[in-house]
């Protein structure tokens, strides 16, 4: 598996290598209309699977809409949205096992959905209400959950890839059929954490398999001020790390690609290394307005490539699905999105207890002396504290 | 030896003849042998051993599973740690010496610090411990010498813990090893070998967050941990031969830091020094004396005394005149006496 240095002599001139011998294709089996490239081969994918795959894309989408306009309204302090590169996130976990560690950076909700976060679950996060399991610690769009195997995201970008190295390790050392499925994006891959993880994950043969969302910008940050480079996925052979590019809108190719990546990492005990190419088609964040840094033609580019809409077109192709079944699934998502975030809203926020458990296990004596002081300040001046 | 805060297991403990490095390496594997959840990583750790022999044998006996070398990168061993300890194991990194641990300085402290608060106890990395050399006395200079553990006594959500010697070092391993929370373990390298003593073979803890009072007094306090012990300890003795009677702590844990006796003995004696080679400004010596003076500003005689380093880089040629040695803290202890 490990690769010697290669000490022939090299004939001739000096001769320096660019990386430009190294140009990793793209997989794509659909096309924009929901046909399948002709002599593709189309992962074997169920209906019910398929469907499924579907429905929770264009929950997502459905519910980055809603929250969008939420935060717009001031009811919401920030918000994100996956828009444009739901295939990519909804491909990947697809061919997961629940036991699966998934660590994801800020933008992969789909991830939750997924695997069962409840309408309820997201938006008592989003408001930080007594029922976030967080406790109401961090800003919105920061979920987790133990339950289904998915770590509580944190902001520091590219965090979570040496960790996900070493969470696959121990999951290797107890002999699991598991692994860990670790998402960043193309902008964090610039982060020195991204190096040190992906280094150890091949040196020291970690079952994880890292997801790097190529789409396009980090903030207003475009790919051509991020790296010199083709991309991301040539860094992967320099590390020794299986890897593969997709087309991160067609969920077909997302899909084989993943169910292929977590043979490998499970089976050869292994890391390998996926980059999805798509758009970011929404701002950064709520904080955020893409109209200073890039063009609405550019953006209407990416819009005719929705993976959406490609994802239905194939599935009514295959009389899977239907326009109208499309137009009530919308309905009944958005009926019940806006019933939870009514609730959500109005539901109580932490006690002030929780201010201070969970920094350790316990709570330590000097805290409680803060804490202490801080309950009679607060009795003082109960109004100005109110939640 | 004697200390009524160690909980031993088993009575009448063996002991043997150790120095502080062997009692580090008896501590690891007792942790390994008795929790297969323990594996050790770090630079050079695996057959070498580690760059100071912490680690031998280890490897041999536990299998290069849970006894390995990592490539160098502080950030990666620690975010690597973080990742084991959160999956169920209990990781022991090993950074190879602390002026080398602030490429890891995100993952300590924006990570493992908060691992539990953020995901409101959803996950935890509770069973990661850093193991890193720290500390001058060894012609160093500035980057095989530094005492950076201000810093990390700043975050909340980490334990800082300091050994001065070599039964005090396996007893605070174990129990960090075992505690909870994430630890930072920082061994005074200096005295890794002079540092000589009988140390239980088998298994004990000393509890974390309790200090020691190494010697009883009745006209000040002296303060310190780590290496700095022995030059307190040294000073303590020339001014006993002026009459002076010096109740002598070693703080052992820095955070969280066993306020209660610091304060009772400084309500005892009236005066306090605290001696550290951190440079001073932001030191820890600043946050336990503003403590101190606020608990037992009525029994304060003289201000309260910090002997430290300077503020400066850690020098290489007049590493002699930098360090707060026991003719200053001797020098400091008299003048706070007669203030």
């Amino acid at each position: 598996m490990k690769i010697a240095p290669n000490l022939s002599p090299a004939k001739k001139a000096p001769k320096f290598e660019d990386g430009s011998s190294l140009r990793i294709p793209s997989l794509q089996i659909l096309n924009q209309d929901g046909s399948v490239i002709a002599g593709a081969t189309v992962p074997d994918l169920s209906r019910a699977q398929a469907t499924k795959i579907y429905s929770d894309m264009l929950y997502i989408r459905m519910l980055d809409e809603r929250m969008q306009s939420a935060q717009r309204q001031g009811r919401l302090s920030f918000y994100m949205t996956c828009t444009g590169e739901e295939a990519s996130v909804a491909g990947t976990i697809a061919a997961f096992q629940p036991q699966d560690m998934a660590m994801a950076q800020y933008r992969e909700h789909l991830v939750l959905r997924y695997r069962g976060f409840t309408t309820a679950q997201f938006m008592n996060q989003l408001f930080g209400n007594l029922d976030d399991l967080g406790k109401g610690r961090q800003m919105p769009v920061h979920y987790g959950s133990r339950e289904l195997n998915i770590m509580t995201i944190s902001s520091p970008l590219a965090t979570q890839i040496p960790q996900a190295s070493g969470y696959a390790y121990g999951q290797k050392l107890k002999g699991k059929d598991a692994c860990t499925l670790c998402y960043f994006g193309e902008g964090a891959a610039s982060e020195g954490d991204f190096h040190a993880g992906l280094n150890m994950a091949a040196v020291l043969n970690c079952p994880v398999v890292f997801v790097v969302r190529n789409n396009g910008y980090a903030i207003s940050t475009s790919c051509a001020e991020q790296f010199a480079t083709d991309g991301i996925a040539p860094r992967g052979p320099g590390y020794g790390i299986k890897t593969i590019r997709v087309d991160g809108n067609d969920i077909l190719a997302v899909y084989a690609a993943s169910v292929e990546a977590r043979r490998i990492a499970t089976q050869e005990q292994r890391p390998v290394l996926i980059e999805t190419m798509s758009y970011r088609l929404g701002a950064h964040s709520t904080s955020d307005d893409p109209s200073g840094y890039r063009s609405k033609q550019e953006e209407q580019i990416w819009r005719d490539k929705d993976p959406i809409q490609r994802m239905k077109n194939w599935l009514i192709a295959q009389c899977w699905w239907t326009e109208e079944s499309d137009t009530d699934l919308q309905k009944s998502y958005r009926t019940e999105i806006l019933a939870e975030l009514k609730l959500a809203e109005q539901r109580d926020k932490p006690p002030l207890g929780d201010l201070i458990t969970d920094v350790y296990k316990s709570v330590p004596t000097h805290l409680l002396e803060q804490f202490q002081e801080l309950e009679t300040h607060i009795a003082k001046y109960p109004d100005h504290y109110s939640v | 030896m004697a200390n009524s805060t160690v909980r031993e297991i088993g009575n009448e403990p063996k002991t043997s003849k150790m120095n502080l490095l062997q009692a580090i390496n008896s501590g690891l594997d007792i942790a390994m042998a008795t929790d297969q959840r323990v594996i050790c990583l770090g630079e050079d750790i695996g057959q070498f051993g580690g760059v100071f022999r912490a680690t031998s044998n280890l490897q041999k006996k536990y299998g290069n599973q849970r006894c390995f070398n990592t490539p160098i990168t502080e950030q990666g061993i620690v975010g690597f740690a973080i990742g084991l300890a959160a999956q169920g194991s209990v990781p022991v990194a090993e950074i190879q010496f602390a002026d080398y641990i602030f490429p890891a300085f995100d993952q300590i402290v924006n990570e493992a610090a908060k691992y539990r608060y953020r995901s409101g106890d959803e996950f935890n990395c509770g069973g990661l411990t850093i193991r890193t050399p720290y500390g001058g006395g060894i012609d160093g200079g500035l980057y095989h010498s530094q005492s950076p553990e201000a810093y990390f006594c700043h975050t909340p959500g980490l334990k800082v813990v300091m050994p001065s010697n070599a039964y005090q070092a396996k007893g605070l391993l174990l129990a960090a090893i075992r505690d909870p929370d994430p630890v930072i373990f920082f061994e005074p390298k200096a005295i890794y070998r002079a540092s000589v003593g009988q140390v239980p073979e088998g298994d004990y803890e000393i509890p974390l967050g309790i200090a020691e009072v190494v010697q009883q007094g009745t006209d000040i306090t002296l303060l310190g941990w780590g290496a700095q012990m022995v030059q307190i300890i040294k000073a303590a003795e020339l001014a006993a031969a002026d009459g002076i009677s010096c109740e002598i702590i070693d703080l052992r844990s820095l955070l969280p830091w066993d306020r209660d006796c610091v304060a009772q003995s400084v309500t005892k004696t009236g005066r306090l020094l605290i001696s550290h080679e951190a440079p001073r400004t932001g030191g820890y010596a600043g946050e336990i004396a503003a403590s101190i003076q606020q608990h037992c500003f009525l029994s304060l005689e003289a201000p309260i005394s910090r002997v430290t380093g300077l503020d400066t880089p850690f020098p290489l040629i007049h590493e002699k005149q930098y360090l707060p040695d026991h003719l200053k803290i001797y020098e400091a202890i008299v003048a706070t006496c007669n203030y």
